[in-house]
């Protein structure tokens, strides 16, 4: 056969994707398309953090931190000298700040290059040592990186974060480089390196013993996350065109957490229908935090109480649902006759 | 000598797992390391291939100190290995298992893999028809594409070999290969292991307790007990030795 | 800087690095058995400190309330362990620390929505919240109850560990849970100590916290835990008498660098973070660490 069943339907959902995205910004009204790239960010994100987590199998919570570097770098290259002039409130901004200026593309890769670079920084004293670590200095970093934030007003305007951000990325931007990232993470995972951050996950030890340099393994995993990830906060910047340092904070680490472990940790197509049940879900769930009348009585509102779910959802499906919903399968290994 | 093992003593705090323990392993060997339960022969094992870091003394591979390099770097040298209680990838199949252990033969890099340059394809298909030429030798092609841990014990047993062959080694450490076999399976892996050694022109340094397959196979053995060494020398000897006796059944002459 | 600003600086450092200490005692003892790091144990701290305020708050006297609190916490900590980490001893280690993120972020959303996210005044006695003269020195009284009870309550846990059969079991379990098996000790029972006694510690850390800087609110753990846990890590995970000089080392460093460089104020909170990497760059077992996992071959 010149097409494997395989392919075919590879190439078959590549298409009607494209389509769709074409379709979607031309016909669809701006609150759907609103909620369209919103999915699609987020599965730039989940298809990211799930390199790390699910196939590498190293348990990391960076998302935040370098989703804030990318949207922050992409933000000051995008913003004209001017008008940082004038934003800037509480110190002048640097002369690199004001140099800063480039056009959408360039500004994005700048932004997955500076998160990849502090990726592989981390990833030194990390993965030297075994990589337990790694959870609590992901989760520290986020809190760093807002640290710095605030910190540094003439590099970031401080607390006041940036706005009038210029609105480049629609669903075009959003939705091609969500099937990039699709792409360039399933041609990973179908190559040694996939299979050996794949025996790194399953037995360390005995990767090593094969031959694998594991220390380099989980670092391509941890930079590779860090890029997309940059990526997505870039897309983020322009869609949102405001950015504050409390934007980015443990919270989305911890819905892009679901996200993969309801998809099935590993599974890049199980990462992608994640994205749409947990954002789709959070919307539908969203009256949890509001107020609600019960039998009459109404409860006031409780923010949080949809969170309090999440975290019950997610321990949960740790105790009975581990694998999620495509394990660590892809959708077309369903057409593959793996024998377990 | 392939191997040598120079003076190697090692100690776990207060504990002292090997003695002052020498010996060498001839290019072409197929060398047996027995001994009671805890005589140190993993240890050994772990020493070898870098897991362990020795107290004293040296080892050196193909004339050159091992000592001191990391366990990834070893293998490249070429030492391979199998482990006691099978450490095979639960989550992959056993053709990817194998295709681990050609890790470092598949010559493409990151960002050919990511863009699917001419490299990668062929570079994975040389691997593929190798790891199944493997797997053809040991008889369980047929399974290359099953779950690893849907194989019987003594296939998974076999797999790990295969996935410890792909490394291109020229010594092999086995390590109680033929646990849990039963004998026809014991017998099929004896003449695997020495087709494989004759055809790869490999040294097989062996841990194992079933002493018919010890016999059966190596050319020398070394017995250890208490990380000290009591014999060296053919097996057929060992088993008529008086310390050798005395380590496993205990000492009946002063009873 | 006069002399006297000077001490008060030193012994707010001996306060802060005391509570640092309690907290990372819990985190320590927690990995050292179950190579588990409890993400929740900071969160446990911030339970304490509510348990306390709401006894309080209801009325009943504050030394009872503390009480009440370090048992309540206890039992939250002993339940963690139970509903979400013993189902999963033999899953992989991802697993349970991906629940035990899940159990962090559901008390600090559970005690937003039953607290709401405002800071709440916590009330103490006058006698723990008025100042002393020594000199022309004037200091809160709280900086000299917390390290004296600290002590104590390290004195209790060493005890506890070095001379009971309860605190035996402990540390063999650090070494090797098969074998402990093994040996007829009832393991689960064990751990449940572990956590009861970390939690408890952490409860007197999160009331301690409370009454220095009057008020409490569901966040709280979250930053003081990472600093603990970085502190635990910097005297040597897996030894309880690291945690102590890891937790005094950061609280020192916190206070005594803020206080010598003011510019560097905003930056107090990174100091911990970046001492975890110098530990991982330099030496990883920590000040006083053993390499725990020898037998892994």
């Amino acid at each position: 056969m010149l097409i494997e069943k395989k392919h075919f339907l590879q190439i078959f959902f590549l298409i009607a994707t494209i389509w769709f995205i074409w379709y979607a910004q031309n016909h669809l009204d701006p609150y759907t398309v609103s909620i369209l790239n919103n999915i699609a960010i987020f599965a730039i994100l989940a298809l990211s953090y799930n390199l790390i987590n699910g196939i590498a199998g190293q348990f990391s919570l960076e998302p935040n931190g370098f989703v804030a570097i990318g949207a922050y770098v992409t933000a000051l290259f995008l913003i004209p000298g001017s008008d940082k002039l004038d934003m800037f409130a509480l110190e002048d901004p640097a002369p690199i700040v004001m140099a800063m200026h480039t056009s959408f593309l360039p500004a994005l890769i700048m932004s997955g290059i500076v998160a990849t670079a502090i990726a592989f920084i981390l990833s030194v004293p990390v993965f030297r040592v075994r990589g337990d670590y790694l959870a609590i200095v992901t989760l520290g970093f986020g809190f760093i990186i807002r640290i710095y934030a605030i910190n540094n007003p003439k590099y970031t305007n401080g607390a006041m974060g940036l706005n009038d951000i210029p609105s480049v990325a629609n669903l075009y931007w959003c939705g091609f480089i969500a099937v990039i990232t699709f792409i360039v993470m399933i041609n990973i995972i179908y190559s040694k390196f996939g299979r050996a951050m794949k025996a790194v996950r399953d037995d360390e030890d005995a990767a090593t013993a094969m031959g694998v340099n594991t220390f380099w393994m989980k670092t391509y995993a941890f930079m590779t996350s860090a890029f997309f990830e940059g990526i997505g906060g870039g897309l983020m910047a322009s869609l949102l065109t405001t950015i504050s340092p409390d934007q980015f904070t443990f919270l989305l680490t911890f819905q892009l957490l679901i996200i993969i472990v309801l998809g099935g940790l590993g599974s890049m197509s199980g990462a992608i229908l994640g994205t749409i049940l947990v954002m789709g879900g959070s919307e539908w769930l969203r009256f949890l935090d509001q107020n609600m009348n019960i039998f009459g009585y109404n409860t006031g509102a409780h923010p949080g109480l949809r969170m309090v779910v999440f975290s019950i959802l997610l321990i949960v499906m740790m105790l009975f649902a581990r694998r999620g919903l495509f394990g660590n399968k892809e959708l077309t290994d369903i057409f593959k006759r793996t024998k377990k | 000598m392939i191997l040598e093992i120079k003076n190697v003593t090692m100690k776990f705090g207060g504990v002292t797992a090997i003695d002052n323990l020498s010996f060498g392993v001839k290019s072409g060997e197929i060398f047996g390391l027995i001994g009671p339960n805890g005589a140190g022969k993993t240890t050994i094992f772990n020493i070898i291939t870098g897991n362990y870091k020795q107290t004293e003394g040296e080892v050196y591979f193909l004339h050159e100190s091992i000592s001191g390099l990391k366990p990834n770097v070893i293998v490249r040298k070429g030492i391979a290995r199998t482990f006691q209680n099978i450490r095979l990838f639960k989550s992959m199949t056993v053709l990817e298992n194998v295709l681990i252990g050609f890790h470092n033969q598949a010559n493409y890099t990151f960002f050919e893999s990511i863009l699917r340059l001419p490299r990668y394809f062929s570079n994975e298909k040389r691997l593929k028809a190798a790891a199944m030429d493997i797997l053809e030798r040991f008889g369980i092609a047929k399974f290359a594409d099953y779950n690893a841990t849907a194989l019987s014990y003594g296939n998974q047993r076999k797999v790990e070999i295969a996935r410890a062959l792909a490394t291109e080694p020229k010594l092999l450490l086995l390590d109680e290969p033929a646990a849990g076999m039963n004998p026809i399976e014991t017998e099929d892996l004896s003449n695997i292991i020495r087709n494989i050694k004759n055809e790869y022109g490999l040294t097989v340094l062996l841990i194992e307790h079933d002493m018919k397959f010890v016999n059966n196979m190596c050319d020398k053995v070394l017995v250890l007990d208490y990380g000290e060494e009591i014999f060296e020398g053919k097996p057929a000897d060992a088993i008529l030795d008086k310390n050798v006796i005395a380590a496993y059944l205990g000492d009946f002459t002063n009873a | 800087m006069d002399f006297s600003t000077f001490m008060q600086q030193m012994v707010n450092g001996v306060s802060l690095g005391s509570m640092y200490a309690l907290i990372a005692i819990g985190y320590t003892m927690v990995y050292g058995v179950l190579r588990l790091i409890n993400f929740a144990h900071g969160d446990i701290m911030m339970v304490g400190a509510f348990i306390a305020y709401v006894a309080h708050t209801a009325g009943i006297p504050f030394e009872l309330s503390v009480i009440i609190a370090i048992i309540g916490a206890s039992i939250v900590g002993i339940l963690t362990d139970k509903i979400a980490y013993k189902p999963l001893r033999n899953a992989p280690k991802i697993s349970l620390l991906i629940t035990a993120i899940g159990i962090s972020f559901f008390l600090e959303n559970l005690f937003n929505v039953m607290f709401g996210g405002v800071p709440r005044a916590f009330s103490a006695p006058d006698y723990l919240t008025g100042t002393v003269h020594i000199g022309s020195v004037v200091m809160p009284v709280m900086v000299f109850v917390v390290p004296l009870v600290t002590v104590i309550l390290l004195a209790i846990i060493l005890w506890i560990l070095y001379r009971t059969k309860y605190g035996m079991a402990i540390r063999a379990l650090a070494f090797d849970i098969p074998t402990v098996k093994l040996m007829g000790i009832n393991a689960d029972f064990i751990i449940m100590i572990v956590f009861a006694l970390g939690s408890a510690l952490a409860a007197v850390g999160g009331v301690f916290y409370a009454v220095s800087y009057p008020s409490i609110d569901p966040l709280m753990g979250i930053i003081v835990g990472l600093k603990a846990f970085a502190a635990a890590v910097l005297g040597g995970i897996g030894s309880v008498a690291g945690a102590v000089v890891g937790g005094f080392i950061l609280g020192f460093t916190e206070i005594v660098v803020v206080a010598f460089m003011p510019d560097l104020g905003g930056y107090k909170d990174a100091f911990a973070f970046i001492f975890l990497i110098l530990v991982l760059l330099f030496k990883p077992t920590g000040i006083m660490g053993q390499d725990l996992d020898r037998s892994r071959f």
